[in-house]
C-alpha cells in the first residue's frame, strides 16, 4: 500500500513534519527504493517545494548547492566542470536526473560517490539554522536530522582545473556499484601544498584519508613522492564485505587505485 | 487512505485521476491509466525497465511518486508510434533484432529517445553511456547499440 506524501513549503516546515517513521523525500532513489523493498520502518514521506533547494550558485570561487540539486545538474554545470566526473559516476542517466546532493550525503556504503568528492573538497553542510564541516557531519549523520533538521545545502571552494581527481572502481562497465571510490583535491604546483582525500566504500560511510593527506603535504607527485601516502592510504579504513567485493579485496586494491590516481 | 487528485499530460493527452497518496508513477500509469508500456522490473532503480520521460528528462517511474509529477508532461513508449507507423527508434530496434523477450525494450527506447533528442548523431560511447542504466538480459547490448547508431544515421539522412 502506498505511503502518504506530505508536501511542505519550507525546510523548517519539513523538519516539524518529520516524526517517527516519516522519511524526507528528495529524489526518491533511497527512500522510495527502501519502501519498495519492504522497509516497514518508513510510514510516510515528507517533501519540500522550496525552489532554493534546487539552485546552484557560484560566487567568488565558492559554490553553494541546494540539497535537492541533482547529479545531472552538477554534471552539466559549466561552473562546476572541475567536479563533474564525480557527479557523472553516480548511476545511469535516469538515476542522475533524480539522485540529489542531500541524498548522497546520507546514502549507505557502497553508495554516495558524490559525497566522497565533498569530503575531498572539505565541504560545509548547511541546515536551515546552522552549518557544520563535512567530517563532523558524517560522524554524526545518523541522528543529525532529528537534531538539526534536514540538510538544505552544501558549499565548498571550487577547485581550479587540474586540482580535482576522481576515480570510481566498479566491476560492471560503464556503470556499477562502487568497489571503492577515491576523490582528491591536490593544491600546489610541483610540491603539494595541501591534499584533501576522500574514500568511498572503505567504511560504512565516506571518510577522509587523513594519514595519506599528511604524507602528501610537502612531497611531489612522483613515484617516490607518493610512496608514503600509498603505504598509509588504508589507515583507519574498515571496508565491508558485500556482493560487490570482500573487505579483504577492497583493502588490497585501494593502494593500487590510489597510486594510479596520484600518478595519472 | 484519502485519495488525492493528480493531473498531467501523458503522451500528449491531458489525464487526471484520483490516486492514493504516495503511489508511484509506475503504478498510476499501469494500474490507473492503462499504460502498461513501463515495466516493473526490480523496483529498486537498477534495471531501467520502468524508464519514462518527465518534462524531457529520463526518470525511473518505480521510484517517482506520481504526485511529484503534477502538471508535468510524461512520455512513455506507448506514445511513440504514430498509429501503425513505428517510431524510427522502434523500427531500428525491430529491424536490427535488438529485442528478444522485450521486457527491457520500452525503458530502453525511452533512454535512447532522450539521447537522440539531445544528440542526433551520437558516438558509440554516447550510446553506451545513455543505456548504461537499462539492463538487458537477452541481447548482450551490441544489437541495441547498432540499432541506435542506425536510427541516428536515418535521422541525419532525413534531415538532409
Amino acid at each position: 500500500m502506498p505511503l502518504e506524501l506530505q508536501t511542505c513549503a519550507s525546510p523548517s516546515e519539513v523538519t516539524s513534519a518529520l516524526g517517527a517513521g516519516k522519511a524526507y523525500l528528495g529524489g526518491g532513489t533511497l527512500v522510495v527504493r527502501a519502501t519498495n523493498e519492504g522497509d516497514i520502518g518508513i510510514t510516510g514521506f515528507v517533501r519540500s517545494t522550496d525552489e532554493s533547494l534546487k539552485s546552484i550558485e557560484v560566487s567568488a570561487g565558492r559554490a553553494r548547492l541546494g540539497a535537492s540539486v541533482t547529479m545531472a545538474q552538477i554534471a552539466r554545470s559549466e561552473k562546476l566542470a572541475a567536479i563533474a566526473p564525480a557527479a557523472r559516476a553516480v548511476g545511469g542517466p535516469a538515476v542522475r536526473n533524480m539522485a540529489t546532493v542531500g541524498g548522497n550525503l546520507l546514502a549507505a556504503s557502497p553508495y554516495g560517490d558524490f559525497a566522497v568528492a565533498l569530503v575531498a573538497l572539505r565541504a560545509t553542510i548547511h541546515f536551515a539554522e546552522s552549518e557544520m564541516e563535512i567530517d563532523e557531519f558524517l560522524e554524526a549523520r545518523d541522528g543529525i536530522v532529528a537534531e538539526r533538521g534536514i540538510v538544505t545545502g552544501v558549499s565548498f571552494v571550487v577547485p581550479a582545473a587540474g586540482e580535482f581527481r576522481f576515480s570510481k572502481v566498479s566491476r560492471v562497465k560503464p556503470k556499477g556499484v562502487s568497489v571503492l571510490s577515491i576523490a582528491a583535491v591536490i593544491k600546489g604546483s610541483g610540491t603539494v601544498e595541501s591534499a584533501g582525500i576522500g574514500l568511498g566504500a572503505m567504511a560504512d560511510r565516506p571518510m577522509r584519508a587523513k594519514a595519506a593527506e599528511a604524507a602528501l603535504a610537502g612531497s611531489d607527485l612522483s613515484e617516490e613522492g607518493i610512496a608514503e601516502a600509498v603505504r598509509v592510504i588504508g589507515e583507519g579504513t574498515a571496508p565491508a564485505t558485500d556482493p560487490v567485493a570482500s573487505s579483504w579485496y577492497r583493502a588490497e586494491v585501494l593502494p593500487v587505485h590510489f597510486r594510479r590516481l596520484m600518478l595519472g | 487512505m484519502a485519495r488525492v487528485p493528480v493531473q498531467f499530460t501523458l503522451n500528449g493527452q491531458e489525464r487526471a485521476e484520483f490516486i492514493e497518496s504516495g503511489a508511484t508513477l509506475l503504478s498510476v500509469l499501469r494500474d490507473r491509466m492503462g499504460d502498461t508500456s513501463p515495466k516493473g522490473g526490480c523496483h529498486q532503480g537498477t534495471c531501467g525497465a520502468c524508464s519514462v520521460i518527465v518534462d524531457g528528462e529520463l526518470r525511473l517511474s518505480c521510484l517517482t511518486l506520481a504526485e511529484t509529477c503534477e502538471g508535468a508532461s510524461i512520455q512513455t513508449a506507448a506514445g511513440l508510434a504514430d498509429g501503425s507507423e513505428l517510431h524510427p527508434i522502434q523500427k531500428a530496434i525491430v529491424e536490427g533484432f535488438a529485442t528478444q523477450c522485450g521486457f527491457c525494450a520500452p525503458g530502453m527506447v525511452m533512454a535512447i529517445k532522450v539521447l537522440l533528442d539531445e544528440k542526433p548523431a551520437p558516438s558509440r560511447e554516447d550510446v553506451i553511456e545513455a543505456i548504461s542504466g537499462n539492463v538487458c538480459r537477452c541481447t548482450g547490448y551490441e544489437p541495441i547499440i547498432q540499432a541506435v547508431l542506425t536510427a541516428s544515421r536515418s535521422n541525419s539522412q532525413q534531415a538532409v
